[in-house]
């Protein structure tokens, strides 16, 4: 069995591969379910000339932020960028090039990677700057762009509990991008809290199947709060 | 007088029908949740991956995994769902949300819409707006009728790059609801107290004014 055992225990082993000018998909919204950890191993690496392709970039200091310290990041296509000074500079300095991208047509993208779709039309954009230059189809009467699907070298990814297989299940709305990055990933490095025995989780509770993952590491997260909103109890 | 935000949160707010799946942008828009009407009940749709959107947590109840798209902490309601951004995406996208409503920098007769970027200022992204605006049959945007400088939002064609093309219907601003239909704005209603001629002076695309302008009344 131990064919199908996707455990590593080391950051090291986890991103073993990794190399400047390779495509990395992260998961995550926000520091909402970031793979933290596996983040600070890319760092530690220093890896350069990346292409990260996430909804966001961290924030100073954390998460992706940490990889704008030493200028990793050369291309990232993102959904929304505008919690981090340090990309601000690199990015009015020319030094990271930003492809920004609609929330929802970046999930697709990473969706077709892995599901073996090499593009899709979608209504989202046209008429808009990020339509410019890309192929103009009409269906039903109403325009649609061509964009096309992402692959990643690797895709980093958090999930809640995993079992040894490498089948996950997220929490709450730390799903957000995980299971998509998920499957666009030549190689897939999932780190999770807790890894149980197979069986323990409900097969037909799994969000994403073992077949996508390749390594599964167990890690302590500090889960940092981005936006703290409560009310009075 | 022109409409405080409360007030127009709760103007949007009487657009809510029972049974309906809102998504709300961030701004006024997420002011709408806290008027809606009594005997409707409604889901809030957060992009981020979760429909039936709660309260904001007490101190005991804060969850670093329980966020909306605005990265604040909440909690889910009874009945809520949660799911990957692309499940997200592909309801906004499949027209399946009953009601979006957004912020804009500008709005035109046309029904197109401005709202993620200035040329020359800092571009932050456009996040969910574009799948947001190119998924929903039915928008509202609330935004303010003209700028501090006093010129106007509602424009014959919008000067600044689109978020979606000729998807607005309806707009309510500080001074007026209106709706946009065969490329003009219909003045539907008026702020309390605020003249025909000011909404007319106010709007540079082409507006209809009807024979009468319903004033909007609101509880005190």
């Amino acid at each position: 069995m131990s064919g199908f055992d996707k455990r590593v225990y080391s950051y090291e082993e986890a991103m073993a591969g990794i190399e400047s000018g390779m495509t990395v998909a992260a998961g995550g919204f926000g520091l909402c379910g970031i793979p933290e950890n596996l983040i600070a191993e890319i760092k530690r690496l220093g890896v350069k000339d990346l292409t990260v392709l996430s909804n966001n970039c961290g924030v100073d200091g954390f998460g992706l932020g940490l990889l704008l310290e030493d200028k990793q990041i050369s291309r990232i296509y993102a959904s929304y960028v505008g919690e981090n000074a340090l990309f601000e500079r690199q990015m009015l300095d020319g030094e990271i090039d930003v492809i920004l991208t609609p929330q929802g047509t970046l999930a697709e993208k990473m969706r077709a990677g892995g599901a073996g779709i090499p593009a899709f039309y979608t209504a989202t954009g046209y008429g808009t700057p990020i339509g410019e230059g890309k192929e103009v189809r009409q269906f039903n009467g109403r325009h649609y762009i061509l964009e096309e699907a992402f692959h990643a070298d690797f895709a980093i990814v958090k999930g809640w509990k995993a079992d040894r297989y490498g089948n996950v299940v997220y929490r709450d709305t730390a799903q957000n991008f995980n299971p998509l990055a998920a499957t666009c990933g030549k190689i897939t490095v999932v780190e999770v809290e807790e890894i149980v025995e197979p069986g323990e989780l409900a097969p037909d509770q799994i969000h994403t199947p073992g077949i996508y993952v390749d390594r599964i590491i167990q890690g302590t997260f500090e889960k940092r709060i981005e936006k703290r909103t409560v009310r009075e109890g | 007088m022109a409409l405080t935000r409360e007030q127009m949160a709760q103007r949007v707010a009487r657009e809510l029908e029972d049974g309906f799946y809102v998504n709300l942008g961030i701004g006024i828009p997420t002011l709408v949740a806290n008027y809606v009407p009594d005997g409707i009940d409604v889901m809030l749709q957060s992009e981020n991956g979760l429909l039936g959107m709660g309260r904001f947590p007490t101190e005991e109840e804060v969850d670093p995994d329980m966020i909306n798209a605005g990265k604040q902490t909440v909690t889910a309601r009874p009945g809520a769902a949660i799911f990957d951004s692309a499940e997200s995406f592909a309801m906004i996208r499949g027209g399946h949300v009953d009601l979006t409503v957004l912020g804009a920098f500008e709005v035109d007769q046309e029904g197109n819409i401005a709202s993620w970027m200035v040329p020359g200022k800092l571009i932050k992204g456009m996040g969910g707006a574009m799948d947001l605006v190119a998924g929903a049959e039915n928008i509202i945007c609330t935004m303010t009728h003209a700028s501090k400088h006093g010129e106007s939002k509602l424009l014959e064609k919008c000067t600044l790059p689109l978020t979606g093309a000729g998807c607005i219907n309806r707009v309510l601003t500080d001074l007026a609801y209106l709706e946009i239909k065969d490329g003009a704005f219909h003045l539907k209603e008026r702020a309390p107290g605020v003249s025909v001629e000011e909404i007319v002076e106010k709007t540079a695309g082409k507006l209809i004014v009807p024979d009468h302008v319903p004033e909007m009344t609101f509880d005190a």
